[in-house]
Order: structure tokens, then C-alpha cells, then sequence
């Protein structure tokens, strides 16, 4: 490994800090867009979309349950492309990357249950049900659980990157096995009880803000990530020449929003 | 240069075994823990055969898997520790080789005992008649199943303190296919259907791990225990 020491420090040096000043300049544009869009879709579905015949306004929750579930499941790719590009070409960038994915997506995939949850109270009578998807979320937060632990586990940062990226990757071959096989699970012990609304079925009038609310939530996790990425370079990278004269030149400001 | 390749699985194979038969007890204590759990069941649940009947399928398998994860912990440890895991990454050989012939070694003693005691326990919670046959075929694949997927988690928390909860929450996840077709294949012979479709699966999901674990296995090796 040590034959590729001159090009860890390559990416040590390069890359992060590119990535820092980059996105620097493209924070204030994405923060507004992502607010414009996010508001816009919001008033659009909770207070103008039509109220479902069936469960009135309580559908409303799928304008915070769909994408949210979206981005759960996009963002497990993500972080295990991110670990993987990481892995094979050596990028410390990536790796924070991965790192700086695994809480965004964890806390959407709790968002997603939680949201499924209070929708199914008044729709299906429970809070909970071992309905297949769902049951697949759940492995979902366990799995982007492992992922973090693991990470916080290891003080070298280095093992816990290449550690995390390995389960990781484990992961991204596991989740369609382990999705088919709950599938295959649910539909052999299938109570007659309970049906999900089919989602194709939507009027356009319903669909359309809940469009508007995924390529939202595209925005935010974007965002969210670029902020995370750059709190974890700025904390991996502190003794670096760059990331000190930062901080000497905005001495008592935030440095994690500071551009 | 194929005699090369076979001797690093088989003498690493070779080594685990005798290893534990030196040390017995250790071996015995994955067959202990399972029959002892399932003893639990009927104090626990009920003591109606009629009612365990119903869930000792899944009960078994559920305590297989615990069995199997207690002891996968130890899998890399004893190695990590005396340093001979940092011989078997320096051995000519390709990794996965000897990673392969630790975990078929590990499967020897933990997986197969398991298999073999299973039907005791089926006994003992009521199992019904037809699905004897089914418990033991898909213990038998599935434990496999279970030491190769266990064996990754091992791998990437062997320089760890702490490792053996974490590397419970890092597989027990990964589990979850096999307990699912695992239960199905004795639940399916119970109701009289064809067993054979989820135990083919099982199959499918053990050829998988053979093929990918140990190569996840040795390049998490090289991670941690160089660490």
C-alpha cells in the first residue's frame, strides 16, 4: 500500500480542498432553490391538491413519505458508490462522502417509517404492520445503522473509511436479495386485511406536488450532503495549510456554513 | 501451481480443525447454547405441544442463527491475537483461499453440530413429523450460509475491542434472506406443499456467499487487521 502513498496524498491535498471551495460558490444558489422548491410543494400539496375521496386530508403525508422513502433507498447507492470510488481509485473525498451520506440517509429511512406510521394509523387502524415494504425499511435502517457504527467503531480514520465502505458494498449486493426475499415473505403470509393504495392510480392533480416534492427533497439531500461533506473535510483536513488559514480568517464564525 | 492454490485452503482448513478438537469445549458451547434457548421456548410461550408445533419451525431457526453469531465472533480473533492472521495475509497464496478453508472449518464445527442436534430440538418443541427432513437440509445450507455472511462481519470488526455486539448489529441484517427461506422450507413440508423451490433458493443464496464472501472477507482482512 505504501507504493500509492503519493497519490493518497495527491487527494489529500487536492481534492477535498477543490471540493470545499467549489461547493462553496454553489451553496448559496442551491440552498435558495432547494428552500424555493421545498415551499412551493409543500403549499401545493397540503393546502391546494384535492383531498382523497377515500382518506380525506391524512393522505397529505405522502408528500413527506414518498420522497422521504425515495431518498432512503437512493441514498444507501449513493453512500456505497461513494465508498466504492473511494476503495478502487483511493479518494479521501469520497470516503467523507460516504461518511457524511450514511446519517442523511438513515435519519430519511426513520423519517419514511415514522411518516408510514402516523399515516397508518387512521388508515389501517395500527401503527404498525409486517406489510413487506415496510418490513424492508426497517432492514434499510439497520443496515445504514451497521454502516455507522462501524465507522464510529474504528479511531483510525482511515480503517473505518475502507471498513465502512467494504460493509457497505456488502450491503448494496444484500439489499435486492433482501428485499425480494421479504417481498416473497409477505405476500406467503399475506393478512387479507390490509391493501396499499396503488400509487399509479393518482389523479394528476395529486401527483404533480408530489413530483415537485421529490425533485425537492433531490435538492435537500443534495444540499445536506455538500454541508455534511464539508463539516467532515474541514474536521479530517484541520491540520492542512488551507483549512487553518480558513480559520484564522473567519476566526468566530461558523466555518460549517461559512463561505 | 493448482496443488499451490488447494494446499492454501486445505491447510488452513486443516489447522481450524485441529485446533478445535484441541479445544473442545469451545465447540460444544454453539450445540449447548441452542439446546439450552429452546428450552426457553416452552417456558416462555407455552408448554402446549399443539401451539409449539406452530411456531418451533421458526423458533429453531431463530436460535440457530443467535448460535451461529455468538461463534463467528471468535472466528479471526484467536488468529488477530496470537498473530497468525498477519501470516495468512503474507502467504503467497490468494486470500480468499485460506479465508474460505477457516470459514468450511467453521461451518464443521458449528454449522453441521447444530444440523445434527436439530432434530432433538424439533422433538422436543413438537415439531411435526414431515418436517424433520426439511429442518435438517436447510440447516445445513443455511448455517453454511450464515458461517460465510457471519465471516465478513468478523472480518471487519476483528481489531476491534469491542467487536462481537457491533458485528451482531453489522450481520444480523445480512441474515434475514436466509432465516426467511430457511423457515419457509420447513413450514412448506409441514403444510404439505413442495419444499424443495425455498431450499433451492437457500442453495442459490449459498452458492452466492461461496462465490462473494470470501473476497469480501479478504479485503476486509486487509483493512483491519493491518490497523
Amino acid at each position: 500500500m505504501k507504493v500509492f502513498s503519493n497519490w493518497q496524498w495527491f487527494h489529500r491535498l487536492g481534492s477535498p480542498r477543490w471540493f470545499y471551495q467549489t461547493t462553496g460558490r454553489w451553496l448559496p444558489w442551491l440552498s435558495v432553490a432547494t428552500l424555493l422548491v421545498l415551499i412551493i410543494g409543500l403549499v401545493w400539496g397540503l393546502a391546494y391538491a384535492p383531498a382523497d375521496a377515500k382518506q380525506g386530508n391524512s393522505f397529505r403525508i405522502i408528500y413527506i413519505h414518498v420522497p422521504a422513502s425515495f431518498l432512503a433507498l437512493a441514498g444507501y447507492y449513493i453512500m456505497a458508490i461513494a465508498g466504492a470510488v473511494g476503495l478502487i481509485w483511493r479518494m479521501k473525498l469520497s470516503f467523507m462522502v460516504m461518511k457524511a451520506a450514511a446519517p442523511i440517509g438513515a435519519v430519511l429511512t426513520f423519517i419514511a417509517l415514522f411518516t408510514g406510521a402516523v399515516w397508518g394509523k387512521p388508515t389501517w387502524g395500527t401503527y404498525w404492520v409486517w406489510d413487506a415494504r415496510i418490513t424492508s425499511m426497517l432492514i434499510l435502517l439497520f443496515l445504514y445503522a451497521g454502516v455507522m457504527s462501524l465507522q464510529y467503531a474504528y479511531h483510525s480514520v482511515d480503517a473505518a473509511s475502507k471498513a465502512g465502505a467494504i460493509l457497505a458494498l456488502v450491503g448494496t449486493v444484500n439489499i435486492p436479495i433482501i428485499y425480494k426475499s421479504v417481498d416473497w415473505w409477505y405476500t406467503l403470509h399475506q393478512p387479507a386485511t390490509i391493501k396499499l393504495t396503488s400509487a399509479p392510480s393518482m389523479h394528476p392533480d395529486m401527483f404533480q406536488p408530489l413530483l415537485v416534492m421529490i425533485l425537492g427533497f433531490y435538492l435537500f439531500y443534495a444540499l445536506v450532503l455538500i454541508l455534511n461533506t464539508r463539516s467532515e473535510i474541514l474536521r479530517r483536513e484541520r491540520k492542512t495549510g488551507w483549512v487553518r488559514e480558513l480559520a484564522q480568517s473567519k476566526s468566530g464564525f461558523d466555518a460549517r456554513a461559512g463561505d | 501451481m493448482a496443488r499451490q492454490m488447494n494446499s492454501g485452503f486445505s491447510a488452513w482448513l486443516r489447522r481450524d480443525l485441529l485446533l478445535a478438537y484441541r479445544r473442545r469445549g469451545e465447540v460444544a458451547s454453539p450445540v449447548l447454547f441452542f439446546v439450552m434457548v429452546s428450552t426457553l421456548i416452552p417456558l416462555g410461550l407455552t408448554p402446549e405441544s399443539a401451539r409449539l408445533a406452530e411456531v418451533a419451525a421458526g423458533m429453531i431457526w431463530v436460535i440457530a442463527l443467535l448460535a451461529t453469531l455468538l461463534s463467528v465472533d471468535g472466528l479471526f480473533a484467536s488468529d488477530y491475537q496470537d498473530g497468525s492472521l498477519e501470516q495468512m495475509l503474507l502467504t503467497p497464496q490468494l486470500l480468499p483461499l485460506p479465508v474460505l478453508g477457516k470459514i468450511t472449518a467453521h461451518w464443521l464445527t458449528t454449522g453441521l453440530p447444530l444440523t445434527l442436534v436439530s432434530p432433538l430440538l424439533g422433538l422436543m418443541l413438537s415439531l411435526p413429523g414431515a418436517g424433520y427432513i426439511p429442518l435438517i437440509c436447510s440447516l445445513a445450507l443455511g448455517t453454511a450460509c450464515l458461517s460465510f455472511l457471519g465471516a465478513v462481519g468478523a472480518a471487519l470488526t476483528v481489531s476491534l475491542r469491542k467487536g462481537g455486539l457491533l458485528l451482531t448489529l453489522l450481520v444480523m441484517p445480512l441474515y434475514m434472506p436466509v432465516v426467511i427461506f430457511g423457515t419457509a422450507t420447513v413450514n412448506y413440508a409441514i403444510d404439505g406443499f413442495n419444499w424443495l423451490p425455498p431450499l433451492a433458493i437457500l442453495g442459490a443464496l449459498f452458492a452466492a456467499a461461496v462465490a462473494l464472501c470470501p473476497l469480501a472477507v479478504a479485503g476486509a482482512l486487509r483493512v483491519t487487521a493491518s490497523n
